[in-house]
């Protein structure tokens, strides 16, 4: 089954996000970091970045990002966020670059791909 | 009109999820093509004496008869197997007689970049069609002359497998002797089958279609989403369902005013909402095995959902919706906290 779906949705957006599920490793799911959007006012949005591994240093994730994306941004902490871990804030959509930088491997995180699921529109 | 056929040729990331309603159809990658039904009709009548078989056969990289076919049908016509699947019946018959109409316009593929660009607009398709229908028609003929014209010539050579099934010549004349080798025989098979039973050839191509869903703006900040009840009957998911997902992957909240439409906090344009569908349909309806829309989806013993497959019987469960972090927005913020 799995062989198919690779074939079929190689150039769709998570193809093995879900066929990790279907295989049963459901209670994996608290390691996806979730790249969220949120209208603000007017064009404004927020991106919010849910999860990254605690391993990571995410206040030095958040100052290499901010100069990267020029944007402005905070951690927001685990008590702030109502037991979600620490979320990354940034103001602006930037789901795309925060993709490509916790992907990449020599000027980023080099996480793995699957791990990460884009939300929004 | 070269502009646009690349449009359709160049598909190699569709998916399956298209909204529509009549003419229009709208690729999970943002291309926009239209489903000629008239466009067929016309083929049907005027056109009928045409070979039907170049397109499939080219696919199928054997056939002799149409010079043109094997120089871009072995080229494209591979792709256009390969590719994502699902599709419409009438789009995929067309897309190929397109292609290999359109050798010498291969070259401007590079112009469908643009047209690659969503635009969701079905004033601007409409208008395009018309002159590409004529184009076509035009294309199709000059192909018949010159088909026309080579089939009779080979036909009186011994060893050439030629002529032309629909118009019964060459070897496929009634009375012709002449062992017919496998590769006619078998594009004739497929060209007939495609001919005469045009669901059966297509299962599992078709493209999903639900109506695009309506948007419109209420007042400044919200948007109502007008024809969600709808679009929930044709995926026959509930509506609290998607409104759920909605609101989790948009990020706000909203609710349902007295028409069942989904009033959403927020300014969305259709595209997005669109978008948010897309994905919806790729995690909750289509089943992950055969890749048909027909699913049901149920809650299980331990308040799991499950989706179970209508076509195929195969049962998964799907991940419950989570809203996740969600940042607080606006001015209430210090006095919610």
């Amino acid at each position: 089954m799995s062989g198919e779906i690779e074939i079929q949705n190689l150039k769709s957006r998570d193809p093995f996000a879900e066929a990790d599920e279907d295989s049963g490793q459901t209670t994996q799911t608290q390691e996806y970091i979730h790249i969220r959007i949120q209208q603000r006012n007017g064009r404004k949005t927020l991106t919010t970045v849910q999860g990254i591994p605690s391993k990571f240093d995410h206040k030095k994730i958040l100052k290499v990002i901010k100069k990267e994306f020029a944007c402005n941004g905070t951690i927001i902490s685990d008590t702030e966020s109502k037991g979600m871990g620490e979320v990354i804030q940034l103001q602006g959509d930037h789901r795309l670059k925060i993709k490509d930088f916790l992907v990449d491997n020599d000027s980023g995180l080099g996480l793995d791909e699957k791990t990460i699921k884009i939300h929004g529109f | 009109m070269s502009t646009e056929q690349p449009a359709i040729q160049r598909r190699a990331s569709r998916k399956s999820v298209a909204f529509t309603d009549e003419k229009l159809v709208v690729d999970t990658d943002g291309n926009v093509t239209m489903i000629a039904t008239q466009d067929d009709d016309t083929r049907d009548t005027a056109m009928s004496h045409t070979p039907r078989t170049p397109p499939l056969s080219a696919a199928l990289g054997a056939f002799t008869d149409a010079p043109q076919a094997p120089a871009d049908g072995a080229a494209d016509g591979a792709p256009a197997i390969a590719d994502d699947g699902l599709d419409l019946t009438l789009l995929k018959k067309k897309k190929k007689k397109a292609k290999k109409e359109d050798a010498e316009g291969a070259d401007a593929v590079p112009a469908a970049d643009g047209e690659e660009a969503i635009d969701l607009t079905m004033k601007k398709k409409k208008k395009k069609k018309a002159p590409k229908e004529e184009d076509e028609f035009a294309k199709k003929l000059e192909a018949l002359n010159l088909e026309g014209g080579e089939a009779a010539a080979p036909a009186v050579d011994e060893n050439v497998q030629d002529g032309d099934m629909d118009k019964g010549t060459g070897i496929w004349a009634h009375d012709e002797t002449k062992t017919v080798n496998y590769n006619p025989l078998l594009s004739r098979f497929f060209a007939l089958l495609s001919q005469k039973n045009p669901d059966h050839a297509s299962t599992g191509t078709r493209s999903y279609k639900i109506p695009p869903p309506q948007c419109l703006r209420e007042g400044n900040k919200k948007t109502i989403f007008a024809n969600l009840p709808e679009i929930c009957k044709r995926m026959k998911r509930s509506d609290e369902h998607v409104t759920a997902y909605l609101f989790a992957e948009l990020g706000t909240s909203g609710s349902t005013d007295g028409a069942r439409r989904l009033v959403i906090k927020g300014r969305f344009q259709q595209k997005q909402i669109e978008n948010v569908l897309r994905t919806y349909i790729m995690e909750y309806v289509t089943c992950k095995t055969c890749r048909s829309p027909n699913t049901e989806l149920s809650k299980g013993e331990n308040r799991l959902y499950f989706i179970t497959c209508n076509s195929c019987g195969s049962r998964r469960s799907v991940q419950a919706i989570k809203t996740g972090f969600s940042a607080q927005v606006g001015k209430r913020r210090k006095m919610r906290v």
